[in-house]
């Protein structure tokens, strides 16, 4: 069957099985391997990328179900060159060690924000909840996330005063 | 890797097309709305179909909350994170808004939907005892026009429900009433985890202060997710009290049917039926007096 969707602001068009899930789809298909690919479970949030705006587990959605949506991945987080807020909190306040969790963790820690521009640590907390870490504690991830709220904050009021 | 024995992708256009295609494919197809459940037993060969009726595209028709002055009507394609996030929905009912919370995890909630849930039958599903408790009703459509059954009907046992192969859950109703309140509480080990055990309680009370009605919805004690018809005839008539929830209490610990495994053993689950029985009407109550 034929796929079209939206995928980091680019349209694509593929032939696909219909039991392909949406994450080896971008991974396999369309070579977008920021995206990781862990527990098959729907259980470990690494998949997670945005289909129209929302965050979904891509090991548990079927490709075909994107179909005529848009889809946002880990790689088109960065705009024009510069990195999300998110991106640089997870870098500035040590938000991963080994990686494994990070695209997902900033895909729905992105979505976080645009929808609560403030959240406290428990809000935080609850919206990576179905989101495993290995290696931080998720501390330094409630940090990073705190770090890019308040830059995004001190920008916005920039902008307002320039 | 895991992935879904072959299977041909059709798409829903409308609630009358996809009864066509159930009804041309029978057994051999199955609807699937947020898929959380049903992609990974298919992932698991626990299922196999060679069809999936994707519905996710009648969102528009069947993702609604009406709620009206003598009933709440839901769409069966409602997501998890529309019916947390209803402030319309908290305040006639709000038991859904408890038992949200700790569904599965915001990210599983932006997909999983209340019919789906409830066609999954799993006997340790929250939302089938929240509609248990409320004694909701669910509407059927087929190839034959609709037809309306209550929980307890539409419950056949684990996995099973009334839904037959050429039909489609479309709504669920839930009847409003004065002075009534209701509560959920689930215990879990981890995030998004099945429950240890969960209950729902809702109470209606007389206009003076005794209770006119009362049910309880227990949830991963048991292959059924049924009320518990001991505990309404018990509580009917009396004043609020502790008393009266310790009584509760003690008919939900010893009318389930708990087994032991590795989110406890079966002794703990049936203190625990007690407790979150008597936490849920206690809670109940309060909510019905405010």
């Amino acid at each position: 069957m034929q796929v079209t969707m939206t995928v980091n602001d680019t349209e694509v068009t593929r032939e696909i099985e219909g039991r392909l899930l949406l994450v080896h789809f971008l991974r396999d298909v369309l070579s977008l391997t920021g995206t990781h690919w862990g527990c098959d479970t729907s259980n470990c949030g690494t998949c997670v990328v945005w289909m129209d705006g929302e965050p979904v587990k891509s090991c548990t959605v079927l490709a075909a179900m994107a179909d005529g949506h848009e889809v946002r991945t880990v790689e088109g987080l960065a705009q024009n060159g510069e990195l999300d807020p998110i991106q640089q909190g997870f870098m500035q306040c040590h938000g991963l060690q080994c990686g494994f969790c990070t695209p997902g963790m900033m895909m729905t820690c992105r979505a976080l924000l645009d929808k609560n521009p403030d959240p406290t640590d428990a809000e935080i907390r609850e919206a990576i909840s179905g989101q495993i870490c290995r290696c931080t504690g998720y501390s330094t991830i409630v940090r990073s996330v705190r770090w890019a709220a308040v830059h995004e904050a001190a920008a916005a009021q920039q902008e307002v005063t320039a | 890797m895991q992935v879904p024995a072959p299977f041909e992708y059709e798409r829903a256009t409308s609630v009358d097309q996809a009864i066509g295609l159930l009804e041309r494919l029978g057994s051999s197809a199955r609807l699937v709305a947020g898929g959380h459940s049903l992609l990974p037993m298919m992932k698991l060969r626990l299922a196999n179909f060679e069809y999936l009726i994707d519905i996710n595209p009648l969102h528009d028709q069947l993702g609604y909350i009406r709620v009206g002055s003598d009933s709440v009507r839901i769409g069966a394609l409602t997501r998890h994170r529309e019916l947390l996030e209803s402030d319309e929905l908290a305040s006639a009912f709000p038991i859904f808004r408890d038992a949200e919370r700790v569904i599965a995890d915001p990210v599983v909630r932006n997909r999983g939907t209340l019919g789906g849930s409830l066609c999954q039958a799993d006997p340790s599903e929250d939302l089938s005892a929240v509609c248990t408790t409320l004694d909701a009703s669910c509407v059927i459509r087929g190839p034959r026009g609709e037809r309306v059954v209550t929980m307890e009907q539409f419950h056949v046992g684990p996995y099973e429900t009334a839904v037959g192969d050429d039909e489609i859950l479309i709504e669920i109703r839930i009847p409003r009433r004065d002075n009534s309140g209701n509560a959920y509480e689930k215990v879990e080990r981890r995030a998004g985890d099945w429950a240890v055990v969960s209950a729902g309680a809702a109470m209606w009370l007389a206009a003076d202060g005794t209770i006119a009605d009362a049910r309880v919805g227990l949830a991963a004690v048991g292959p059924n997710t049924t009320g518990i018809p001991e505990i309404s005839a018990t509580l009917r008539g009396q004043v609020p009290s502790e008393q009266a929830y310790e009584q509760a209490g003690v008919i939900a610990a010893r009318s389930c049917d708990p087994v032991t495994d590795q989110r406890g053993s079966e002794d703990y689950k049936r203190h625990l039926a007690d407790e979150l029985t008597r936490r849920t009407l206690r809670k109940a109550v309060e909510r019905a007096r405010s």
